[in-house]
């Protein structure tokens, strides 16, 4: 019998790294991440996880660890967050590049400066170019489903990606919630062994990262990028095989209350378990609004996104980072070139807000709602609107 | 691979080769020598992690490799930590009987740069945690790879073209960073120093190094003919000359105690040394007497400690 | 495929790509010729070759073999024409001469 308990995320997703049996865990403390290396040494010290627990000095160390156990054919975890990310950088590209299926949690936090450990985004958006897959969880639940779903796709052998779960610092990662934890059994069902063809071994030496002259190393970046784009088919049958086991089906592209809607709202994380309810007091004043929200965010689900809002007016994209000097906040600006060649599309507002930990309450959804209409129907001078900053803010043109 | 050896007096080498020839160090290159000698003594059963530097990109041109072990290059600055991941990955799978038990070497390999600057951390946060591997420096006293840059492993008075010498600089300003020390101030069970001038006492250290339980470390004086400046043919002499006049004198400290491998009565003056390198060229007698004097003073030092633990 | 991997060009396209860039053939770069390097060829002297396997101990390029009746040859597929062979021979039997053009 599965188990209903209570959880935070940072829990959450520890217990699903328990139930996936990893065999080797290096992990840096920072917060808001700390709560998930913490239990899993715990785990570990207690005889409940079979497990390497490697206590690094550094995240740029954690990630290189996790290297070096993926490519013996450990199963792999690891968990950062912001600073902690941006130190892991060049790490984090070299991880997809050797296709080394490694699951790593990311609690999301604000970058310094200045210094903040409270969540946003600018962490997840400077890495989504790096080639690793990328979901992002509305609640406790997605942190552990996602988290177990994460080592089931990035290992599939048509796919052998690394995976970065994301849930929002504080907001999820200290939050207790009710939380399903299915049976072992079933976990076992879901998650086959993990089988690396590659291995390191005396028994068949194979070299893994050698370098790429000119002449060799667009074809191997090539190679990459096709089979990142493939890995889709492999994350939605993943989503499938995750419902049919668990009863809880997951979506690249997930929308709520969108019939008819002309007004969209599209936000990421925990914002989108707040956006709903603000969708549903407007929906009761009889408003045509409708909530997207985006879990897939790398390799980027075009084609599940133009359909999900093409038969809406407007679409206000709801960015928890700035892309400093850019048209707007990176999620905002992948939905309109996602959109651009489309024939039916709707208009697309950019805000941002809930930056470093800022709270974003119901009525602040409905405010977004609100301007993001009138601008459409009035224009404005600005490329993106802000919302909850002290101050009128202009000046955001090109 | 078919396990011959080559007597040499009372020492059998093999005639097995885990780096390929075709690779593409530099003509007379020395650390490809002491790499050569160095995989000879670890065998097959290892798995190498490599740092960037010289070795790794003389080694590895995709879509072909030397290595004839299973090898793995990832950074230049993360060997240390990604030598944990295997050596804790290995052991792990084993436990878990997801693996067959049997040994295998966990070596990490990097130049002075890899180690002594940008590795440090990663290299200490290894030994701290005590995993069971040996570390490999190859040690040819600047970045190479780059360019002949300055490292910290860059002796003083050497021209490189980060610290050139010039109407208002020797060159390098500093002494050498003693990186051997520094791993023996870990506390690991195995630190040495070779040079592949001495062909078997650089194979018995590595191999040592290899099969001691915990961090090992070696640290292999490695001639560079294209940085040093000095004629291709020169490598074994130059190996020689270092170790002769004590610049770079070959010790082991096996669980904390010191041992001289090669104790000369009378060191050779380090002008023997310096005068047919190129890099050394511009050093002026005085320079030449500080060096003589510092050499001097860091024997002393090594003697000291190799002293205490005569008795 | 396997021959292929083993060189870019023309033929190569990016479908021939490992997964991860990974080289799965062991040595394979034992087929670059490094010889064309070489400004300086040694010469080994049987007459004066004690057959002590120095040169062959010394060679940082894998470039000396050993033969059957314990004598060494240079393999100039590989020699880079660096000179240590000749250096480290106690015996003097080896020498290096000029390259000549081909
Ligand atoms: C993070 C990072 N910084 C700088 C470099 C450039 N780089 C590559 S190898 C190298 C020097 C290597 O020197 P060393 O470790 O002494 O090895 P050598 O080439 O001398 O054998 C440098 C500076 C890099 N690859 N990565
Ligand atoms: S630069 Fe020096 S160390 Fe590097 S391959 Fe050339 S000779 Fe060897
Ligand atoms: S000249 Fe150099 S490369 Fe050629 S055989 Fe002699 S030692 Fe080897
Ligand atoms: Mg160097």
């Amino acid at each position: 019998m599965s188990k209903r308990v209570g959880l935070e995320a940072s829990f959450a997703a520890a217990e699903a790294a328990r139930m996936a049996d990893v065999d080797v865990i290096a992990a840096y403390p920072i917060t808001p991440q700390t709560h998930i290396p913490e239990r899993l040494a715990e785990m570990v010290a207690d005889g409940e996880l079979n497990a390497a627990y490697i206590p690094v000095e550094s995240e740029h160390s954690a990630l290189s660890a996790c290297l070096g156990a993926a490519a013996v054919g450990a199963r792999t975890f690891t968990a950062t967050a912001g600073q902690g990310l941006e130190l892991m950088h060049e790490v984090v590209y070299v991880a997809s590049s050797m296709r080394y299926p490694i699951v790593m949690t990311i609690c999301n936090r604000a970058l310094s400066a200045p210094l903040s450990v409270w969540g946003d985004h600018s962490d997840a958006m400077a890495v989504r170019d790096a080639g690793w897959i990328q979901v992002f969880c509305q609640n406790n639940q997605d942190a552990f489903d996602m988290t177990l779903w994460a080592f089931r796709v990035g290992e599939d052998p048509r796919v052998l990606f690394p995976v970065m779960v994301h849930f929002d610092g504080f907001h999820l990662s200290h939050v207790t919630e009710p939380v399903i934890l299915p049976e072992q059994k079933e976990v076992d069902r879901f998650l086959p062994r993990f089988q690396y063809p590659f291995a390191l071994t005396p028994d068949k030496p194979m070299t893994h990262g050698a370098f790429g002259p000119p002449d060799i190393y667009s074809e191997a970046k090539i190679a990459q990028e096709v089979a990142f784009r493939k890995s889709k088919d492999v994350i939605i049958q993943g989503f499938k095989e995750f419902g049919d086991i668990f009863g809880r089906y997951y979506h690249p592209v997930e929308p709520y209350r969108t019939e008819g809607a002309k007004v969209l709202l599209l936000t990421m994380g925990s914002f989108s378990e707040t956006a709903k309810i603000a969708i549903d007091t407007k929906k009761n004043k009889g408003e045509s609004v409708g909530l997207i929200n985006l879990r897939l965010w790398r390799p980027f689900p075009f084609e599940e996104l133009c359909q999900a809002v093409k038969d809406a007016e407007t679409l206000i994209v709801f960015d928890r980072c700035i892309s400093f000097g850019g048209p707007g906040g990176p999620v905002s600006s992948e939905i309109r070139s996602a959109l651009y060649n489309e024939k039916e599309r709707p208009r697309v507002v950019s805000f941002i807000g809930g930056l470093g930990g800022r709270d974003m309450a119901v009525k602040d959804f409905e405010y977004v709602i609100d301007q993001g209409r009138e601008i459409v129907e009035k224009g404005s001078e600005e490329l993106f609107e802000t919302v909850g900053i002290r101050g009128e803010v202009t000046g955001i043109r090109g | 691979m078919d396990g011959k050896f080559i007597k040499f007096g009372k020492n059998l080498v093999t005639t097995d080769e885990f780096v390929a020839e075709g690779h593409s160090f530099c003509v007379g290159c020395g650390e490809a020598l002491a790499l050569r000698l160095a995989c000879k003594a670890l065998g097959k059963d290892v798995i190498i992690a490599n740092a960037t530097g010289c070795i790794e990109i003389c080694t590895s041109p995709l879509p072909v490799t030397s290595w004839r072990v299973p090898w793995i290059h990832t950074l230049f600055e993360n060997t240390g930590a990604e030598i944990s991941g295997i050596e804790a990955g290995l052991k792990i799978l084993m436990k878990k009987g997801k693996m067959p038990e049997r040994d295998i070497k966990c070596v990490a390999v990097a130049g002075d740069g890899g180690t002594s600057d940008i590795g440090m951390q990663a290299l200490s946060g290894a030994f701290e945690r005590k995993h069971d591997f040996l570390y490999l420096c190859f040690d040819n006293e600047a970045y190479m790879n780059t360019g002949i840059q300055r490292s910290s492993a860059t002796p003083y008075g050497a021209s490189t073209t980060t610290a050139p010498a010039g109407k208002l600089s020797i060159g390098q300003t500093t002494w050498k960073k003693n990186m051997a020390e520094i791993a023996v101030a870990h506390d690991i069970p195995y630190v040495a120093t070779a040079c592949p001038s001495y062909p078997f006492d650089l194979i018995n250290k590595v191999k040592k190094g290899g099969e001691v339980k915990g961090p090992a470390y070696v640290h292999i004086f490695s001639p560079c003919p294209t940085g040093w400046r000095y004629p291709t043919d020169l490598a074994i002499e130059i190996g020689r000359l270092a170790v002769e006049t004590g610049i770079f004198p070959l010790y082991e400290v096996e669980n904390g105690r010191y041992k001289l491998n090669i104790d000369r009565p009378k060191l050779r003056p380090v002008e023997e040394y310096l005068k047919p390198q190129g890099r050394f060229r511009h050093l002026l007698d005085g320079e030449i007497a500080k060096i003589q004097e510092h050499v001097n003073e860091e024997y002393a030092k090594l003697k000291a400690k190799v002293a205490c633990f005569a008795a | 495929m396997t021959e292929k991997r083993l060189k870019t060009g023309p033929d190569f396209i990016w479908r021939d790509m490992e997964v991860g860039n990974i080289v799965t053939e062991a040595g394979s770069a034992a087929l670059r010729r490094t010889g064309d390097w070489r400004s300086q060829r040694p010469i080994i002297d049987k007459e004066r070759c004690n057959k002590c396997g120095l040169c062959w101990l010394y060679c940082p390029d894998v470039a000396i073999k050993l033969l059957e009746d314990g004598y060494y040859e240079t393999d100039l597929f590989y020699c880079k024409g660096c000179g240590i062979c000749a250096k480290v021979c106690t015996r003097e039997a080896i020498t290096m001469i000029e390259e000549e053009e081909e």
